[in-house]
């Protein structure tokens, strides 16, 4: 429901692209469509109303007029101005004024505290600090015992007392973490809604006894537009320091992230980027400002794509293509790494390009297992030279995979197609406009940068 | 069924894909966790931001009764009407839609438009079974939905309430990947006082969704109630575990009798990718919204009824066991209206 975005921006940014000068007009005219692609996003409308007053007031001043290409000026505007917004560089963790440094995890139920205690953790101890989690969340049920297996599982202590009430047990934990000279204490509180005036309460007062150096308010990159009223309840009685938003591996546009970043002027300093302890990462603002306007698709492929494949297989593959030398073997490789990356259909519409060259097909995820299950019945030698494969072979095939002759058939001579079209590939004729393959005329045997 | 064909867009998606790889230069990392980077100040809000807010956390009742309280129409109406819809999570699409057939109805003064709206709303929620159909013996109830919608605890809630109602009722831990989610349903299960089945952790859901169902059997017991690991709906492997928990409950059930998608009732307009994946993954019948006890208006319901047709029949309102129950409508509709 989303995919309408990037056209949209498409479209408009073309018709701006041809004209040399920009009305007020105009740009009320593109303005109005960033404005829906904010509110798809989920950034709350207050919000957007104000951000779209600061672009509006920067592209009609002088800076649009003079330059040469005013679209492109708009379109940068708009990005930069998000990139502001969202913060421009990367904000470390605050320093302890006297160690132990001590960080108060906060925010709504299910947003993903505990996990992201733990997460983060991980990732300072990995920077050889020797942290302590504390388990201040005394009302969900087990939420102890989900921080203490976490805890077990980083190899990361976790202080925590059942009977204890919050204060006294994180004044408890700050003593014990000084004893054993833990040089970090990350506390993890319950969940609370921000007009719970008695949880809010007791919240303030974990906060007073704990004097953190840091209170970070864990957001939910899914959060609608509550998002602007959730960060000012937790500022107004935390006083917060930064945000962690969770989440982040789905596909939420997470407009979210703007809404609180402007509501509290605090950094976003992490984000949840998966189920796994290693997943929490530095905050990008450019990364999320491109995901907020519906163009993070291809940074959502080129990281899904780099999770499938790495440099060594990609340079494999490539050779393969080069020397034409591709044999259902490797097929059948290329069809599993795409299966792990999830439907393909939803990859194709996440290729740009792709869509266009591939006249809008829609492909039977059923009709994927029956393809796989064609090859799968043929043999090694079958594989790596189907001219080999007679009729009654083609039967054998068929009954093997629960499909008809005619099937196998048509997957081989799809096969041998596609071969073709892949050495004409390797000749220097790209089958899709625009897109040619590198090192294809075998001119520049250049070494590909690492990362 | 067109076999042919997927072989070249295989390859072709593949190539691309490699491509990708092989030429993109990821963005380098823009600062480390200690650093030196210079941190922007940050410029808080415009004078008129917070003024703005403030107006936003009025609430959608106050801006209504602002807005039809004008003495003529205009496209600034409009406009706002639809933005104070936007801004209770009902979406933009469906936002659009609910103005557009309240300005076709042609109200002939603004009050009269907020009828217009009331109606318009309530129509949308109109003629849909919100009742549990449970027909089966035993019944099963499978429970899905994204990470930290409140599962867990919705469970335990419609166990309560089944068990008010004379049904015995058994729950099924079925998500062993959460660390220490099954403790917190078993503390959930001795409170409200239902059976539990449990697995080790990492183990098969499938088995001991299967478990439950079997011991329901043996016991005659009335209901199962599976709690499933929450998992974001772009992740295929867990979305195929999903329907393989939901495959062999309906090899053993015949059918489950209702299949139930927890939303967070702070989520904005991705709950919609929510609840079209789970529903393509195993066929959800009905919507539990849990956490309205906050100021969210939990809007995005109108755009889910809207554009999904699955009725939302349990709405959350608080940490309690008895604060699950049944959606009204009406009380919806004037709640998110404000009367």
């Amino acid at each position: 429901m989303f995919d309408s975005i990037s056209d949209r921006f498409g479209g408009i940014f073309t018709k701006l692209r041809s004209k040399g000068r920009l009305s007020e007009d105009d740009v009320d005219s593109v303005l109005r469509e960033v404005r829906l692609a904010l509110l798809e996003a989920d950034v709350n409308v207050a919000v957007a109303k104000t951000f779209l007053a600061r672009v509006k007031a920067r592209a009609l001043g002088a800076e649009v007029t003079k330059s040469l290409t005013p679209g492109q000026q708009v379109i940068k505007i708009v990005h930069e101005e998000l990139v502001t917004t969202l913060g421009a560089a990367a904000v470390p963790l605050n320093r302890a004024v006297a160690p132990p440094q001590i960080i108060l995890i906060t925010g709504l139920q299910g947003s993903g505290k505990t996990t992201s205690a733990a997460k983060l953790a991980a990732l300072l101890k990995k920077q050889q600090k020797r942290p302590l989690l504390v388990a201040a969340d005394l009302q969900r049920p087990a939420a102890i015992d989900q921080l203490e297996t976490l805890g077990r599982q980083i190899g990361v202590p976790v202080y925590s007392d059942r009977k204890a009430k919050p204060t006294r047990l994180v004044k408890a934990a700050i003593k014990q973490a000084r004893t054993d000279s833990h040089n970090v204490v990350i506390i993890d509180t319950a969940g609370r809604l921000q007009i719970d005036k008695e949880l809010m309460d007791e919240l303030a007062a974990v906060r007073k006894v704990a004097d953190p150096d840091e209170t970070l308010l864990v957001v939910d990159a899914m959060t609608g537009q509550e998002a602007v009223n959730v960060a000012q309840g937790f500022l107004e009685r935390t006083d917060l320091t930064g945000i962690v938003l969770t989440k982040l591996d789905g596909d939420a546009r997470g407009g979210a992230a703007i809404s609180a970043r402007e509501v509290t002027g605090r950094p976003i300093k992490f984000v949840g980027t998966g189920e796994k302890i290693s997943d929490l990462e530095v905050f990008h603002p450019e990364r999320m400002a491109s995901r907020i306007l519906g163009m993070g698709d291809v940074l959502t492929l080129i990281e899904k794509a780099e999770e499938a494949y790495d440099q060594e297989q990609a340079e494999k593959t490539m050779q393969k293509l080069r020397d034409a030398s591709f044999t259902l073997d490797d097929f059948l490789d290329q069809f599993q790494q795409l299966r792990k990356m999830g439907p393909l259909n939803q990859l194709i519409s996440m290729l740009p390009g792709a869509g266009a060259a591939l006249g809008d097909v829609q492909v039977d995820e059923k009709d994927l297992g029956r393809v796989e299950a064609i090859i799968r019945s043929m043999t090694p030698s079958e594989r790596t030279d189907p001219k080999t494969i007679s009729g009654s072979r083609k039967r054998r095939i068929a009954t093997g995979s629960g499909t008809r002759p005619q099937d196998v058939n048509k997957v081989l001579k799809q096969f041998s197609e596609t071969q073709k079209m892949m050495r004409s590939l390797s000749e220097g004729k790209s089958p899709i406009p625009g897109l040619s393959i590198p090192g294809m005329r075998a001119t520049k045997p250049k070494k590909k940068k690492k990362r | 069924m067109n076999l042919g064909t997927i072989i070249p867009i295989v390859v072709v998606v593949a190539l691309l894909l490699v491509l990708v790889v092989w030429l993109v230069r990821r963005p380098s990392d823009a600062g480390t966790l200690d650093g030196v980077v210079t941190p922007r100040q940050p410029e808080v809000s415009e004078a008129g931001l917070r003024e703005r807010l403030s107006k936003s956390r009025r609430g959608l009742a106050e801006r209504l009764t602002g807005l039809f309280a004008r003495d003529h129409f205009d496209q600034e109406l409009w406009d706002d009407l639809q933005d104070a819809l936007i801004a209770a999570d009902v979406g933009v699409r469906a936002s659009e839609q609910v103005v557009e057939a309240v300005r076709q109805a042609r109200p002939e003064t603004p009050q009269g438009a907020r009828g217009a709206v009331q109606d318009q709303l309530e129509a949308l929620f109109a003629g849909k079974e919100r009742e549990l159909t449970l027909r089966r013996s035993p019944s099963t109830i499978l429970v899905v939905g994204v990470n930290g919608t409140g599962k867990t605890t919705s469970i335990a809630k419609l166990a309560g309430m089944l068990q008010g109602e004379g049904k015995s009722v058994v729950l099924a831990a079925a998500d062993t990947f959460r660390a220490a989610a099954d403790e917190q349903l078993k503390t959930w299960a001795q409170r409200v006082g239902v059976k539990i089945v449990t697995g080790r952790s990492g183990a098969d859901p499938a088995s001991v969704a299967f478990e439950a169902y079997e011991l329901a059997k043996t016991d005659g017991l009335d209901v199962v109630i599976v709690d499933t690991a929450g998992r974001l709906q772009t992740k295929a492997n867990l979305m195929e575990e999903l329907t393989k928990i939901a495959r062999v409950l309906r090899r053993e059930a015949g059918e489950l009798d209702e299949v139930l998608l927890v939303l967070d009732g702070t989520t904005g307009q991705n709950a919609l990718g929510q609840a079209k994946a789970f529903t393509d993954a195993v066929g959800v019948t009905g919507v539990v919204l849990t956490k309205l006890d906050g100021t969210a208006k939990g809007g995005i319901a109108v755009a889910v009824e809207n554009e999904l047709d699955i009725p939302v029949k349990f709405i959350g309102i608080g940490e309690g066991v008895n604060d699950l129950i049944r959606f009204e409508p009406k009380e919806f509709v004037d709640a998110l209206l404000g009367e």
